[in-house]
């Protein structure tokens, strides 16, 4: 447990806290959708998987002390109003990277769909072999080639 | 006008989709002119573009979706890059699909019942991602179309029998692993250099000098495996076989040739333009020459597989799980030649593949077989049909003028170049494995005896027109035009290397 002492939470979990936690949930996710029998863990785990990619790309637009990305009132008035240079006005250490959150939204989409899909075809697939246990599917289709 | 054929090669089919699902489930005839109209107006824009970018003196266009200007330097909005191989991958793309549409006239009515505007929506949907994945210049612009690819690729393949909605569910499991990697790499890519546009993103590593950086090649190794996945490279082929040869026979004719193919076309773009051939291969050599070797694997393994298939469709799809082997092989082998060759054999195996499939397809409908001992005789009861599948096959083993011939001509002789002697001795082992599989069914088709002749399934809506060959003329012609178009690419293969030959930026 030596390399668990003070100094290395500090140095390297702490401040890279996000990071570990998408790794790990990725990991998390990674092992359902290969290991897990059942179709809808399996799907669960795609979430987990996907949700974990979401959670890098939104810290990673995070910059200490800053705020929401939304320009305040005073700023557009100062732009719009008096005409000065948006330069001058806006200070980017002030905002939050939008970008990779706006990013996320069409992954989120994405991601949805995915698994609305897989929803769809896991029912399909319910439907005809009567479980969503792949075990059992694969002993269904052992015997017959084509069908 | 002229400036936005690339943006209408994507139009015209994403329009087409919505028309179609517009007219709904009853007018199947207005359905399927919609689709033809909108797939052969892109397949004109196509060839336009193959014209413009011959023209241009730079040899690549460039177009801002909806007119966004660059600030400082860098570019905001999505540009569209089309240089001569974009330009000649997405012909492929559009054209595959306009006469995928008229072999389909026929069989979807069978085969889809009342899915069939589900179909002719889905389809063009998927050829429009395929178009976008090929013609973008933004990373994350290029992840949500392989993504739409890949969702109307999904719902189409579990349009077919229950096994087919079993590997479509896998093919999701599989598709989405390898998407999230690939996104999780420009994320990375992202973090360094703080843009997304691919020749942006390449001039700041060039000019901040951010090479030696971890992040860099964690983004380049989690970006190939992605790819790798998504294109079926051996050891991550496990979804393929199954999801296209229990694919209904419309839907695997067009896929097969097409996704695995593109994907190779994305792994070159990031290879040579968003890392640049000075990254990857000085990077590379350690692992570039396991790469290779993998793609030995690949090769040796798909022709086995092929070897001991006795389905037909089967055998065809560990026959694609080869062919990606030889073009990553070509691409890593880290020489001109080798990455010509790689991108003359997209276009040739689209060429071979698409009319492979279309003869098994009819083969199948003729027969209602899967098996090889279908072919039996068949040169007798459908000679046109097996004319089809003996060019394919030909160019698949690799004899002139067929493309496959040629493919092989360039892969080999950058390998010998590089002087990599084994994955030359990979390429013509597979080859004569393809001899094998190929003549024993052609022999069998030959020579065998015809044991009664079956009657031609009767279509859903009343009687087909049943001519020679006892199939459709909208399914013999397409597959005469995917044999003719075998040889074209390989008779004018100089001419097509030469445009190729100048797409290849310096390494």
């Amino acid at each position: 447990m030596e390399f668990l002492a003070a100094g290395f939470i500090e140095e390297n979990i702490v401040p890279k806290f996000n990071y570990w936690v998408y790794v790990i949930l990725m990991m998390i996710g990674l092992f359902a959708m290969i290991t897990k029998n059942n179709l809808i863990k399996k799907l669960i785990g795609m979430a987990i998987f996907q949700t974990a990619i979401i959670l890098f790309y939104v810290s990673i637009g995070v910059k200490a002390e800053s705020g929401i990305p939304i320009l305040g009132h005073e700023q557009h008035h100062e732009i719009v109003e008096e005409g000065r240079a948006s330069s001058e006005v806006i200070k980017k250490e002030k905002f939050a990277n939008p970008l990779p959150h706006v990013l996320m939204l069409t992954a989120i989409v994405v991601g949805v769909s995915t698994l609305g899909l897989a929803l769809a075809i896991s029912q399909r697939i319910y439907g005809s072999f009567n479980t969503l246990e792949e075990d059992e599917i694969l002993d269904q289709l052992r015997p017959g080639g084509h069908d | 006008m002229t400036e936005h054929f690339s943006a209408l090669i994507l139009l015209m089919p994403l329009f087409g989709a919505l028309l179609v699902t517009l007219l709904g489930r009853e007018r199947r005839t207005a359905c399927w002119l919609t689709a033809l109209v909108c797939l052969a107006a892109s397949s004109a824009f196509a060839i336009g573009n193959i014209c413009q970018v011959l023209a241009s003196k730079s040899g690549d266009l460039r177009y801002r979706m909806g007119g966004w200007q660059e600030s400082a330097g860098y570019e905001v909005g999505i540009e569209l890059r089309v240089d001569m191989l974009a330009a000649l991958v997405v012909a492929m793309v559009v054209l595959v699909g306009f006469v995928n549409i008229i072999f389909a006239k026929t069989r979807v009515g069978s085969e889809m019942k009342d899915k069939v505007a589900f179909f002719y929506a889905l389809k063009q949907l998927l050829i429009v991602g395929l178009c976008g994945i090929v013609m973008t210049n933004d990373a994350f612009n290029l992840y949500v179309l392989i993504e739409i690819t890949s969702l109307t690729s999904y719902a189409l393949i579990a349009m077919g029998n229950r096994r087919a909605a079993l590997s479509s569910f896998n093919y999701i499991i599989m598709g989405t692993i390898g998407a999230s990697f690939y996104l999780l790499g420009v994320g990375y890519l992202y973090i360094k250099t703080g843009t997304l546009n691919i020749d942006d993103i390449s001039s700041v590593m060039q000019s901040g000098d951010l090479w030696a950086h971890p992040s860099i090649m964690i983004a380049f190794v989690l970006i190939m495996l992605g790819i790798w996945t998504k294109m079926a490279f051996f050891p991550l082929h496990g979804w393929l076989p199954n999801a296209y040869s229990y694919a209904p026979g419309v839907v695997g004719s067009f896929m097969a040739p097409l996704m695995t193919k593109v994907m190779v076309y994305v792994m070159l773009r990031v290879m040579l333009w968003l890392f640049g051939g000075e990254y990857v291969y000085s990077s590379g050599h350690i692992w570039g020459e396991l790469i290779i070797w993998m793609s030995i694997i690949a090769i040796i393994a798909g022709s086995f597989l092929a070897l001991a298939c006795t389905d037909i469709k089967k055998m065809l799809t560990y026959l694609i799980v080869a062919e990606v082997g030889y073009m990553v092989g070509g691409a890593w082998l880290m020489d001109g030649a080798g990455i010509l060759g790689s991108m003359y054999h997209i276009l040739s195996d689209a060429a071979m593949t698409f009319c492979l499939f279309l003869a098994a397809s009819i083969v199948i409908l003729r027969t209602g077989d899967h098996r090889l001992t279908a072919f039996t005789g068949l040169f007798r009861s459908m000679p046109l049909t097996m004319t089809g599948f003996t060019v394919g096959a030909l160019s698949m083993i690799g004899l002139p003028p067929t493309c496959g011939f040629f493919s092989k001509w360039y892969l080999i002789s950058g390998a010998i170049e590089v002087g990599h002697w084994s994955y030359v001795a990979a390429l013509l082992f597979s080859s004569l494995v393809n001899a094998v599989i190929f003549f024993r069914i052609i022999e069998r088709a030959y020579f065998g005896r015809i044991e009664g002749v079956e009657s031609l399934p009767v279509d859903a809506d009343g009687s087909p027109p049943v001519v020679l060959d006892r199939v459709p003329y909208s399914m013999l012609l397409p597959l005469l035009m995917a044999a003719g178009s075998v040889l074209l690419v390989g008779i004018y293969n100089e001419v097509l290397a030469g445009w190729l030959r100048a797409a290849i930026p310096s390494l």
